[in-house]
């Protein structure tokens, strides 16, 4: 049973981790209808960018939460502006062009900002101070859960409960469920498209930035390439839930989280990153728009 | 008109110096620091900042003169009726001198390895082998339109047939050449029938994930393919019982593979016009009136997948005896992407483009090992510049047209 638990406690934990870069991608796919290949790599930005300002601020004398707190704003900031840039740079002159376009370009992008990264700081692994405080109210659960792992799961949940707001009520949610709903219309009736494409991409980023911070002190340890398979693995996510749809990216995050959990406590750990394509290939089999995703009917 | 043209002039200026200002806000914390954890030393680079500052300033405003330059072409295209054949394609077109080029080409092919190293010698054959690659893929993605972002894995498959049959039962490489065709063909099939629903974007995930399994059971099933060390060993091809010094083998291996190339471009092209290739290209363009023209789309896509890994299957038998050495780490997803910026730089569908592209993505980065370390991330450059400004490739392929002749009475 302990056993159960501990594995159950790290695939929430891991689910959270996924889910909060996989909204970037089900966000961005619902508005363009594209694979924003560098997403991956924002992340990863936003891990390297908070293990720099850190480091700065510690080594200049400061301690404890202002640590966290600055260098958690100044990486969601740039990891943001990233996303922005990258929409401008790479996507936005493709958009007439034909579907494989942009993909190939989201794959260049992916591959410069991995190799930007390397050859501007390290290819080695660095380091990542756990950024985290220890929390003592957590003391007598400490055989159950560690204050990482509830700090993860408890600002996932909150951010979750934040963006489903800033959806459904405000005006920006709005035009962002117009524009994902039908992109021509939208225009039509005076929603700015661009900017609602831009806000999704500096949303995006941001949770990617924050998912970011959040795994790289739970893991301890970053490099360039930490974002390719996180991102991978989180367009999974976001194709298992049903591209598109937030609350499937929620769902086929933490149900991805639970099957690597379970299938590296209980089968094997040299096959867990197979497991994630398994699960994939076999969901896309028998539901080919994924759990939440609903069915779009041709029109020829 | 002279005011207007420097207003013009000045208001790109100072929107270059946005951008460049932004791009060094942007670039800052990763280019200007660099912190040692270990240690404790933080590291100011400030020149970078004043390279970036001045490179993304030139940059913008080569880019915005070229897309301006793009928007006018276009226009220039439309009042031409929409043709647009590069020069390469109007020299293609012109028997004259198409053809003395194509026998300047083959004698050169021909007295390279005489006149040039081994080590020069191998690096050819690599490229002629990503000719062969490149042009398998095109079949799939170029012609069919499904994007295949897994090919390396019946890469893999070829290379690991032979590797595998020969270790076991000292099996050659003219035995295993068909055999590692045959694996990688089934493996072809074997992926197209769980995706045959699957459509664009999916597809493209689902074959990404099928590469990284193939490559994660290579890596940690031992008993089957003996881990990350992988397979040593393994043979060179042979001809009749000889023995054959390196730099002989080298340079029999450099026949064969044109032979391959040769033999590959003349199926590919013939497949091109076929009933099978026109059907591919009825697939690509729209599935549901693809269906309508009668065409099986599930044996269509089957025959896509199955064409295009044969190829695969094909050049990875000879990858492994060239390299005499097979393990999971030559068959990453990099290798699929490199395949795929191919077959997209050089022109997707078209066959002297893709030819181009193999030869100028492989041979570019061995003369310009000076610039080793940036080779991946002018790569990425290329691919997203590429994209924005030429996205038909080097050479664009031409449609078949058929023109009526109306006859004058």
């Amino acid at each position: 049973m302990d056993y159960f638990s501990e594995l159950f406690v790290g695939g929430l934990t891991r689910g959270s981790i996924y889910a909060l870069i996989a909204l970037g991608y089900t966000m961005v796919y619902g508005i363009i209808e594209l694979i924003n290949f560098a997403h991956g790599e924002i992340y990863m930005i936003g891990a390297f960018t908070a293990l720099i300002v850190a480091s700065v601020l510690t080594m200049s004398g400061m301690s404890g939460l202002s640590v966290l707190v600055l260098a958690s704003v100044v990486a969601v900031i740039y990891s943001a502006a990233y996303g922005f840039t990258v929409e401008k740079v790479a996507y936005k002159p493709l958009r007439q062009a034909s579907r494989l376009s942009p993909l190939i370009s989201a794959i260049g992008m992916s591959i410069f900002l991995q190799n930007y990264v390397l050859l501007a700081q390290t290819p080695d692994f660095l380091p990542f101070p756990n950024l985290l405080p220890e929390l003592t109210i957590l003391e007598p659960y400490t055989g159950l859960i560690g204050s990482t792992e509830f700090i993860i799961i408890v600002s996932t949940a909150v951010i979750m409960v934040l963006l489903t707001l800033l959806i459904r009520y405000t005006r920006m949610g709005k035009a962002m469920r117009a524009t994902a709903q039908d992109r021509n219309m939208a225009m039509l009736v005076g929603v700015n498209v661009n900017r609602v494409t831009s806000n999704t991409f500096i949303i995006g980023s941001a949770l990617a930035a924050i998912g970011g911070i959040l795994i790289a002190s739970h893991i301890g340890r970053i490099n360039f390439y930490i974002g390719f398979i996180a991102g991978i693995k989180a367009f999974t996510a976001a194709v298992l839930g049903g591209i598109g749809s937030i609350p499937g990216a929620v769902l086929g995050a933490l149900v991805l989280g639970f099957t690597e959990s379970f299938g590296t406590g209980y089968v094997s750990s040299d096959y867990e990153d197979a497991f994630a394509f398994i699960l994939l290939i076999l969901i896309l089999i028998f539901k080919p728009s994924g759990l939440l995703g609903h069915t779009t009917s041709q029109k020829v | 008109m002279s005011t207007l043209h420097a207003t013009k002039y000045l208001e790109g200026l100072k929107h270059s110096a946005v951008i460049s200002l932004w791009f060094m806000f942007l670039t800052f914390p990763i280019m200007v620091i660099r912190v040692n954890t270990i240690e404790n030393i933080i590291e100011w680079r400030w020149m970078n900042l004043i390279y970036i500052g001045c490179g993304s300033f030139f940059l913008s405003f080569l880019w915005r003169s070229l897309s301006e330059r793009g928007t006018r072409k276009r226009k220039l295209i439309d009042a031409r009726n929409g043709e647009d054949r590069s020069l390469v394609q109007r020299i293609l077109g012109e028997r004259k001198i198409y053809l003395p080029t194509l026998g300047v080409i083959a004698v050169f092919t021909v007295i390279f390895p005489f006149f040039f190293s081994t080590y020069q010698t191998s690096i050819m054959t690599t490229a002629l082998m990503y000719v062969v690659l490149g042009l398998g893929l095109n079949i799939v993605v170029g012609q069919a339109g499904l994007l295949n972002l897994g090919y390396v894995a019946f890469y893999a498959a070829g290379a690991y047939t032979y590797a595998l049959l020969y270790q076991h039962f000292g099996i050659g490489f003219w035995i295993a050449l068909p055999l590692g065709a045959l694996a990688a063909t089934l493996l072809g099939i074997l992926l197209a029938l769980p995706v045959l629903r699957l459509q664009g974007d999916y597809l493209a995930i689902v074959t990404l994930g099928f590469g990284e399994i193939t490559r994660i059971v290579l890596e940690n099933w031992n008993e089957f393919s003996f881990g990350p060390s992988g397979i040593s060993g393994i043979p060179r091809p042979g001809l009749f019982d000889m023995e054959m010094s390196l730099h002989e083998a080298t340079v029999y291996l450099y026949f064969l593979m044109i032979l391959f190339c040769i033999i590959t471009v003349f199926v590919v092209n013939r497949l091109q016009n076929s009933r099978i290739g026109r059907a591919l290209l009825a697939l690509r363009e729209d599935e549901i009136a693809c269906q309508a023209m009668g065409i099986d789309k599930t044996r269509i896509k089957l025959t896509a997948f199955a064409l295009g890994s044969t190829w695969a299957g094909l050049v990875g038998v000879v990858f492994a005896a060239k390299t005499t050495f097979v393990n999971p780490a030559s068959f990453t997803f990099l290798e699929s992407a490199m395949i795929l910026s191919i077959v997209v730089l050089g022109g997707m569908g078209s066959i002297p483009g893709i030819i181009i592209g193999a030869f100028l993505l492989i041979l570019l980065p061995e003369y310009l090992r000076a610039f080793s370390d940036y080779r991946m991330l002018i790569f990425g450059i290329i691919m997203v510049i590429m994209m924005i400004f030429r996205p038909q490739g080097i050479i664009r392929s031409v449609r078949r047209t058929y023109k009526f002749h109306r006859e004058e009475k």
